[in-house]
């Protein structure tokens, strides 16, 4: 393992930071109730943007409405200035979207899981998948069957897709449930480590975020 | 925390471009790789489908007529409509429990063609459900005194028709798998599909121990499987985006 990587920029930055996601007039409607209208806002390269609101306000809407895996709103979404329905591919290529549903499988091992998640994007040798998994603080669990670990450790074994994936953007969805004291720090120093390197992240979380990288806030509450 | 960073920043490599068939391709025979390996720790999958066939085609001497003459005459139709219960039997693990596991999501949020993944899961499951009842079906054709000159053509069919089922199966599946209770609706929305590949395989095997020509049966059946194999998982991926909303 080279040093060499540790100092340049992971991905590529103009010297302006480029807003990399833009969302205008976002307007979601469910069970007659708006969740949010006219919402605009953008995310730039480098930047972790908090997006909170209370139970109920539509934050786990809004981010898979992001993703793109909900199509019931009105409004327009860019990535790099490309509106995302003009090429999707490009997009898709650049995300990596955790949702509530971890997307583990209890029959597989966590080197299993790994394997499928890595192949979608690239694939990554079972070396790279060991090294994530004990960077997730799992080490030696790459070949234990997941419904013989705990909810925290299932989610560990989601969180080493992290590190797997060349994703320049990371749309987490309540990332930190779960997670004991220790897993929180790691997850933290992740998205830290992420930004830092040009990389963007779009979170929602109750827990208080305490990282140390440039922190935006989103609050859909009205 | 500093060792933390530099541990995680060599793991993501420099983001290389890899060729974009060279992706596809491996995102393919692992998605087929990964629904295998699901199968094999799930012994159930590949016992049930399989166990339902032999009951059903069981429960026709049983029920119907256990004069060899009559069997006889029905062998056919018997094998192939066990053979399509079977399939729609096994619809259920296909996509319910990726979308229940979130797995589904991850799949179709991956910029590989959608064609290409759906088409894997539809091959593995037709590997665990419909081969086996391909190469079970002339031992339980046997059992009703099915006319020694049908034997291979009754295989021919289902290998050409069991595909088909799948594929077709798969459209009902993914339009359902968001729904809670589903046996009905599944039912009606993938038999219209089926049936017509239960009457030209039960009608070809019929034919086939009557000494008539097949090659109309086989022309049709070759055709059906073009065009699942080339539209039906489209139509699943599709049906699967508007599921997962």
């Amino acid at each position: 393992m080279t040093a060499s990587n540790s100092d340049s920029s992971h991905f590529s930055q103009s010297p302006a930071a480029e807003a990399l996601l833009q969302a205008r007039g976002l307007f979601c409607e469910r069970d007659d109730r708006v969740l949010f209208s006219n919402l605009v806002f953008s995310l730039h390269a480098g930047e972790l943007l908090q997006v909170q609101g209370s139970n109920g306000s539509g934050k786990t809407t809004l981010l898979r409405i992001l993703c793109g895996l909900n199509s019931s709103y009105e409004g327009e979404l860019f990535w790099e200035g490309v509106p995302i329905d003009d090429d999707r591919e490009t997009f898709l290529a650049s995300l990596l979207y955790l949702g509530h549903r971890i997307g583990v499988n209890k029959i597989l091992t966590a080197r299993e899981n790994l394997r499928w998640s890595a192949a979608l994007h690239s694939p990554r040798t079972d070396q790279d998948i060991d090294t994530a998994l004990e960077a997730v603080g799992l080490m030696g669990y790459a070949d234990i069957t997941c419904r013989n670990m705990s909810a925290g450790q299932q989610q560990r074994v989601s969180l080493a897709r992290l590190l797997l994936s060349p994703a320049r953007l990371w749309v987490l969805d309540e990332p930190f449930t779960t997670l004991d004291v220790s897993g929180v720090k790691i997850l933290e120093n992740l998205l830290a480590a992420h930004v830092s390197q040009g990389g963007a992240v779009l979170v929602t979380t109750h827990h208080q975020l305490d990282v140390p990288c440039p922190l935006r806030r989103l609050n859909l509450d009205k | 925390m500093s060792d933390t960073v530099k541990t995680t920043t060599k793991i993501a490599p420099q983001r290389r471009e890899p060729s974009a068939q060279v992706s596809t391709f491996s995102a393919f025979r692992a998605t087929l790789k990964r629904d295998l390996l699901i199968a094999l720790k799930r012994r159930n999958d590949l016992l049930n489908p399989l166990m339902f066939f032999l009951i059903v085609v069981s429960l026709f001497p049983l029920g119907v007529t256990s004069d060899p003459q009559e069997l006889t005459r029905i062998a056919a139709g018997a094998v192939w409509v066990s053979a399509l219960l079977a399939s729609m039997l096994s619809l259920d693990n296909l996509f319910r429990a990726d979308y229940e596991d979130g797995s589904l999501e991850q799949l179709l949020l991956s910029p590989q063609p959608l064609y290409f993944m759906v088409l894997a899961k539809n091959i593995s499951h037709w590997l665990i459900s419909g081969l086996p009842v391909v190469l079970l079906s002339p031992l339980l054709a046997y059992m009703l005194y099915l006319p020694a000159d049908a034997y291979w053509t009754l295989v021919l069919t289902l290998l050409l028709g069991t595909p088909v089922l799948s594929l077709f199966g798969a459209i009902g599946v993914a339009l359902t798998v968001g729904l809670g209770s589903r046996g009905l609706i599944l039912a009606v929305i993938v038999l219209p599909l089926t049936v017509p590949v239960l009457i030209i395989g039960a009608k070809a095997v019929t034919d086939a121990s009557l000494g008539l020509p097949l090659g109309m049966h086989y022309a049709l059946l070759g055709a059906l499987l073009a065009l699942s194999l080339s539209l039906a998982p489209l139509a699943s991926a599709a049906a699967l985006k508007i599921s997962v909303n």
